[in-house]
């Protein structure tokens, strides 16, 4: 069975590569926009990695990845972070709140498909 | 004696200033002009009459030469010397240094003003640039154009079988993120290309109002007295010019209500204190705090800082004072008084507080949130604070612990932390 990623990210053409690259590499591909709702939405149906942006409309990726840390059901819960705002601090940020790795934009579509190879093992 | 060298320098300086011969000056008090001249390299005592005569002949109150300054050059230079301890200043000697080399001792405190000042606004524009939303705003639409133009560019050139549908939709992404690309680079480049004439170009209307009023020392002479007061000046911007002239309309209304002699007297005999003058004049709190914040500082008035703040918290006027401002783009330390004062309006707060620097930084905040503008049995009360602040002389007193903003902020395990600091990783 494929593993399913889901992609939280509220630019609609950078879901769209996301996706296309993810899904002809055999991945089943979800997508959510709002960070209001993220949380509901990953403890609904949880994924097997997470691709997370940090600037999101509603709540903020930091705050989501907060969130899913502190949740038993989730805590280990792969997590790739993306940002545009790459920042040593940002990346400390999210190191501290528990991000299993992190990605700066613009980055490049190899990386992100090593990346979640290597995230999600069998 | 200091004192009395200092007078007489400050005598020579008026004298200098009206642009009176010593002989005519020394006439007019029935003094010799020798007798003058050492009066003036401040050889010579002057008290009482004599100093009440001259006084009254270069037509200024007797205390402005004789009070205040040297009280605030000699503490001034005391500031100066504790700001950089390592330095060794004799700080024992702080008088004797004074009295002996005047201009010198103006020069370090000048020049300590000027770092204090420059420090300070290096500190406000970084926190300005970090928090700037309209910045951030450009940089991520960039960015996040660039990111998505990349990915699909990279779609197109590596997938040789891609569907001819999948193809179209990454060539009209690109297409779009390309403008939206251009117009992003557009936007950022003319925030940044702004035309920077007089340095004001990128200010807001409030900065551009403060950087007019700090050029004049908060102080408007054209507004006091009793003759009709003249226009005030245009501003770069109508919005700044707008709030030049609601400022104008608040300024003449306080200088009636306290007129300047009157009013800069009774500062210096009550301390400078606001409550008191406040009683005296029969003025609101606000009003005497705006007032003294407004006092031309050569007269022996310390310089007082002001900050007007909205219930928001947004901050609608400021006078920034040595080692004092507070961040406008960003959001204040919300230990400051002025923001405490809402949580007890109408209610006078004195506190003192410490800036998390090495040396200096403690000031004396008065404050106190009232309503603005008129009373309405229609509409909720618009509130608005004042906060007036005035350095002082670190002690082992208690003072609260405040900072400028979170983000330039040291201090470790503060319960009003809003976000990490740049300046200590530890500062969480």
């Amino acid at each position: 069975m494929a593993k399913r990623v889901l992609v939280i990210e509220d630019e609609p053409n950078i879901i769209e590569a996301i996706s296309f690259i993810l899904s002809r590499d055999g991945w089943t591909v979800h997508t959510h926009s709002d960070g209001e709702t993220a949380n509901e939405r990953i403890t609904a149906t949880p994924p097997d990695l997470i691709i997370l942006d940090v600037m999101l409309p509603g709540k903020s990726g930091f705050d989501i990845l907060r969130d899913l840390r502190e949740s038993p059901q989730t805590t280990d819960l792969p997590v790739l972070m993306l940002t545009a705002r790459g920042q040593t601090r940002d990346r400390e940020m999210a190191e501290r709140l528990g991000v299993t790795q992190f990605m700066t934009k613009p980055f490049s579509n190899a990386e992100v498909l090593e990346s979640v190879r290597a995230l999600v093992r069998d | 004696m200091v004192q009395r060298q200092l007078t007489g320098s400050r005598i020579r300086e008026r004298r200098v200033d009206l642009g009176i011969r010593q002989t005519d000056l020394a006439n007019a008090v029935g003094i010799s002009a020798s007798y003058l001249n050492l009066i003036e390299h401040n050889r010579r005592r002057i008290a009482g009459k004599l100093l009440n005569d001259l006084a009254r002949a270069m037509q200024v109150d007797p205390s402005a030469l004789t009070e205040g300054a040297e009280t605030a050059l000699l503490d001034q230079l005391r500031a100066s010397a504790a700001r950089d301890r390592a330095a060794g200043a004799e700080v024992s000697r702080t008088e004797d240094f004074a009295g002996r080399f005047i201009g010198w001792a103006s020069l370090v405190v000048r020049q300590d003003k000027r770092i204090d000042e420059l420090e300070a606004r290096v500190k406000v524009l970084t926190d300005r640039l970090a928090h700037d939303p309209q910045l951030a705003t450009s940089l991520h639409e960039v960015i996040s154009s660039v990111t998505s133009i990349r990915s699909a560019a990279s779609i197109l050139v590596s997938d040789d079988d891609i569907d001819r549908d999948w193809e179209r939709r990454f060539h009209r992404n690109i297409y779009e993120d390309s403008q939206r690309l251009a117009e992003a680079s557009r936007a950022l480049v003319s925030y940044l290309d702004a035309p920077s004439e007089e340095g004001t170009a990128s200010l807001s209307p409030q900065e551009e109002l403060e950087t007019y009023l700090d050029a004049q020392g908060f102080h408007l002479p054209y507004l006091e007295g009793d003759g009709a007061p003249q226009r005030a000046p245009m501003l770069r911007s109508k919005a700044a010019s707008a709030l030049l002239s609601d400022y104008r309309t608040r300024y003449l209304a306080d200088a009636e209500t306290m007129p300047l002699k009157e009013f800069s007297a009774a500062a210096i005999e009550v301390g400078h204190d606001p409550a008191l003058l406040a009683g005296r004049f029969g003025v609101p709190l606000a009003a005497a705090m705006r007032r003294l914040a407004t006092l031309p500082s050569e007269s022996g008035h310390p310089a007082f800082g002001l900050v007007i703040c909205d219930a928001a918290g947004a901050i609608t006027l400021q006078r920034q004072v040595s080692g004092f401002g507070l961040p406008r783009a960003a959001a204040a330390c919300p230990l400051w008084p002025l923001f405490r004062a809402f949580s007890q309006p109408m209610q006078p707060i004195r506190r003192d507080v410490q800036l998390p620097v090495e040396s200096g930084g403690r000031f004396r905040c008065y404050a106190i949130a009232s309503p603005a503008g008129a009373a309405s049995f229609d509409a909720p009360a618009t509130m608005e604070a004042v906060m007036l602040v005035r350095s002082v002389t670190p002690s082992g007193g208690p003072a609260d612990p405040v900072g400028t903003s979170c983000r330039i902020c040291p201090r470790s395990g503060c319960r009003a932390r809003r976000e990490p600091s740049i300046l200590n990783e530890d500062a969480v």
